[in-house]
């Protein structure tokens, strides 16, 4: 199910502008990939092509290849619509559907593509997902109450099973945590480790310890300066990146020296 | 905590009677100011009340379910019969069949201002929105006068003519409006709908326009105020009638404006002495009537409006 992502030469454009330059890196299935580096240097800006999400921004574009099991997705006769359905992604704040109840949220996917589903078909997945993203206790009693009554922690939660009740392959997730309190914070550590049996997770984050913590592979990325790309400067075992990397910036970011 | 303990004796003296001592200055200028604030929206007020006062006092004199059921076919002089049936049936059918044609085309206009329009073609459809909301009401009835002549010959006097006109003032409000409503939409929803593999023209109507419906309909309807009360373009394009006509592709249709606008202008009635069914000033207060009705028309809308926008507004609990 979960499928292995080859990224071969990737420079990311905002109009004229690039952002990030020269990313060559392969992600693998079934695994936690995270992102790392100061702020600015194009994480999620890379993160955001991997489901072609980059180029609903008006200018933006790509040169060079993301390959998914071989197929590029950024041939000519592949469908973004596509990629995004197998290629999930959980935003750095929570954002639910203001005008959808709980299990609507969840259903957004299916309900906003017009697919048909049976009302126990629609129930078995509200709580496949909702259990799946540990959210399932919390508001088993209030499905029909709105999405946006719950707390960050929740609606971030919920975003998740949002996002995994559309089976996608491929989970990516800018900052997840960023917004949340540490108990929140661990709920969707765990839910990442449980998630990682199915899914490829890619996760971003300025928390190094949560790098450490949730991830198999480290890739980090550095800026030269403002108005410069920024760069892959190396990606390894996350034990590796945070005991002996081999760059000399990836030691000084992660001990702390910088950023 | 700390910090409080380690300050000098003095400093915390200072402290306390700065909190304690209010500023005899700022607390006069702030009642001054809370005055002013008070007067202004009494006197803001007086204009409003006493229009509402005056219309509902002159008008309720003939206002009656007689009044509103019948038209005026076969009233004369100063009988004491007559209503505004027709009128009513004018105002509604034509103002519907212009908020039929300006909502759909002012609507995708927004939709492709704001989820589609770059560079000079987004430019210049917002340029001649702008142009459009100048243009005075005459000169759209003109338009829309001329534009049925050619194709139905001169004179022509149609519902549907007057529903065009009131359309060239209508969009560019519904435009604007929209447009504001959709440009509040966060991105944050697009890119969620997008996400999950959500087309875009489904993200559109199911997202977008779901989550700012509220907004559009409050700007539907003001726009339909904006218009329903327009009394000139009506006149020179659907002309005035004394029946009721249901259809606006055939023939004249009378609307309350132009039906106010026509009992004022006949004035008050010269009653022969002994004369039993003559009510002099029988004209005014059907004009005063028909005023009344059409600010109960609106006011409707408005509650209509109210209840669109609480049934469909994001709730939060
Ligand atoms: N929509 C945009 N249009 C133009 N430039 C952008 C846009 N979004 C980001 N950029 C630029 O691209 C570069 C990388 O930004 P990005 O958001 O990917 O950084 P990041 O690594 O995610 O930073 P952070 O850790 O602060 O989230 C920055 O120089 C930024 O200014
Ligand atoms: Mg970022």
């Amino acid at each position: 199910m979960a499928q292995r992502i080859d990224v071969k030469d990737l420079n990311i454009y905002y109009g004229d502008f690039m952002a990030v330059q020269g990313v060559s890196m392969t992600i693998d299935p079934k695994s936690v990939t995270a992102f790392i580096g100061p702020s600015g240097c194009g994480k999620s800006t890379f993160l955001r092509t991997l489901n072609r999400m980059h180029e609903v921004i008006p200018g933006a574009h790509v040169e060079g290849k993301v390959e998914m099991e071989g197929v590029d997705l950024y041939g000519p006769d592949v469908d973004p619509v596509a990629v995004r359905r197998s290629i999930g992604m959980v935003f750095q704040r929570p954002n639910p559907f203001p005008t959808m109840s709980i299990r609507d949220n969840v259903l957004a996917g299916v309900k906003l593509n017009n697919k048909r589903i049976s009302r126990s078909d629609a129930d078995d997945l509200v709580e496949s997902s909702l259990r799946g993203a540990n959210l399932w206790n919390e508001v088993k009693d209030r499905l029909d109450k709105p999405g946006s009554g719950l707390s960050g922690g929740q609606q971030q939660r919920l975003c998740i099973a949002r996002a995994i009740a559309v089976k996608p392959q491929v989970l990516l997730m800018d900052e997840p945590c960023s917004a949340l309190d540490p108990i929140s914070t661990l709920a969707i550590e765990d839910l990442i480790q449980e998630l990682k049996q199915d899914y490829t997770i890619v996760i971003v984050t300025h928390n190094m310890q949560q790098a450490a913590r949730v991830s198999d592979r480290t890739a980090f990325f550095n800026i030269a300066g403002t108005g410069k790309p920024g760069r892959l400067i190396e990606m390894d075992e996350t034990a590796t990146i945070f005991s002996t990397p081999k760059e000399k910036a990836t030691e000084d970011y992660v001990s702390g020296r910088f950023g | 905590m700390s910090a409080t303990t380690s300050t000098p004796v003095g400093d915390t003296e200072r402290v306390r009677a700065m909190l304690g001592s209010a500023d005899a200055g700022r607390k006069r200028t702030d009642r001054m100011m809370t005055g002013l604030i008070y007067a202004a929206f009494v006197v803001a007020m007086i204009p409003l009340v006493s229009l509402l006062w005056t219309v509902v006092i002159r008008g309720i004199e003939r206002f009656s379910p007689y009044f509103l059921s019948v038209s005026m076919r076969g009233v004369f002089g100063g009988m004491d019969a007559g209503g505004i049936y027709h009128a009513i049936v004018g105002t509604l059918v034509i103002t519907l069949v212009a908020a039929a044609i300006s909502v759909p085309i002012g609507l995708l206009t927004a939709v492709y201002l704001v989820e589609y329009g770059r560079g000079p073609l987004a430019r210049v459809t917002t340029f001649f929105v702008d142009v459009m909301t100048g243009i005075p009401s005459i000169v759209a009835g003109l338009f829309a006068f001329a534009l049925f002549a050619i194709f139905f010959g001169p004179g022509v006097r149609l519902g549907v003519a007057a529903s065009v006109a009131l359309s060239v003032l209508m969009i560019p409000v519904v435009v604007r409006s929209s447009e504001e409503m959709l440009r509040l939409v966060p991105n944050e929803l697009r890119e969620a709908s997008y996400a999950l593999g959500v087309p875009k023209w489904l993200t559109i109507i199911k997202v977008v326009l779901r989550t700012s419906v509220a907004g559009l309909t409050t700007g539907v309807l003001l726009s339909i105020a904006r218009v329903i009360g327009e009394t000139a373009p009506i006149l020179i394009t659907a002309g005035y009638a004394d029946s009721i006509n249901f259809n606006p592709f055939e023939g004249r249709m009378a609307t309350l404006p132009v039906y106010i606008f026509t009992q004022y202008r006949q004035g008050t009635v010269p009653c022969a002495p002994g004369a039993l069914d003559c009510v002099e000033d029988i004209n005014l207060m059907r004009a005063w009537a028909a005023a009344l009705t059409l600010i109960l028309i609106v006011m409707l809308l408005n509650l209509v409006g109210r209840l669109v926008t609480r049934f469909f507004a994001p709730k939060l609990r």
